[in-house]
């Protein structure tokens, strides 16, 4: 039934990223071991790239494999090993009582709240074609191009604030994680 | 034709959902950012499906921001977590109390 509305092979690919990120959200949350809840993000990442190229964001798809699975969960994985803090966490205590509890249901109104706005509104008003003049949004190399020209010409001044975000980002992580030699030397010397 | 765009976003917010809920229970800092992680894709990936469905890239313009705020931020993170793993041996926000009333 549903295979008659929508096309077999689109159903195919929202049910295999679907399956990726729910699969993936869910061993993060659940793995004692945090080396393998770094494993499951990435699988849940893979997912969220798998639902942007079926999305025509090609270029998105590929900075999230690059950045997010490639980057951010290697230096998640580096700082593990690092702090050598992979052994498993003691789940069963809540020091909490009824803190799970509470943010189960918590998230429960959220997400039930998300999904009737999403069941009840007309998101799709007519009103397009706000900066792209009504075409749908091309695949491939043309979704770089599209891309590109939004982020250099629209959104020039963000994209610079993003650069020296990156720089401050990038002092501020070398700052915090050097280690004081003063207070070094001193405890070695007494 | 392509799915709906309300199944994606019944998936994001499923997925914003689990990362909600992973951020307020577990008590290791370094599980609570990946949590986080997740909570930032589900709203990328609600932003691609409104940039699909509305024709516009300024969408996928901001989940290029996004992830860059996002790289950032995991940057500044995991320098705090290994600065406070110097002082306590631990990762676990429990023990974080001092500033407690």
């Amino acid at each position: 039934m549903i295979a008659t509305a929508y096309a077999i092979p689109d159903v195919l690919v929202f049910l295999t990223s679907a399956l990726l990120i729910l699969v993936g959200a869910v061993g993060v949350l659940a793995m004692r071991n945090p080396v393998h809840s770094a494993l499951s993000l990435i699988m849940a990442l893979f997912g969220v790239a798998v639902a942007f190229v079926a999305q025509s964001a090609d270029f998105l798809a590929a900075v999230q494999i690059i950045v997010y699975a490639g980057a951010i969960v290697v230096l998640f994985l580096f700082v593990i090993m690092f702090l050598g803090v992979d052994r498993t966490e003691t789940v069963r205590v809540e020091p909490l009582v009824g803190q799970r509890v509470f943010a189960g249901a918590g998230v429960l109104v959220t997400v039930a709240g998300l999904i009737t706005l999403f069941a009840r509104s007309h998101w799709v008003t007519g009103a397009i074609a706000v900066s792209s003049s009504g075409q749908p949004l091309s695949t491939g190399s043309a979704n770089v191009t599209q891309l590109g020209t939004a982020v250099f010409t629209t959104y020039l001044f963000a994209f610079e604030a993003t650069a020296a975000l990156l720089i401050v980002a990038v002092v501020g992580a070398v700052l915090l994680a050097r280690r004081e030699r003063a207070v070094d030397a001193e405890g070695s010397q007494s | 034709m392509n799915v709906p765009a309300a199944w994606y976003l019944v998936l994001a917010a499923l997925l914003f959902g689990i990362g909600a809920f992973g951020v307020l229970t577990r008590r290791s800092a370094l599980i609570m950012f990946m949590c986080l992680e997740l909570m930032l894709n589900a709203v990328n990936l609600t932003f691609v499906t409104f940039s699909r469905t509305l024709n516009d890239i300024g969408g996928q313009a901001a989940v290029f921001f996004v992830m860059v705020v996002a790289a950032a931020e995991v940057t500044v993170g995991l320098g705090i977590v290994v600065s406070v793993f110097r002082r306590r041996s631990s990762t676990s926000v429990d023990e974080l109390s001092e500033m407690k009333g």
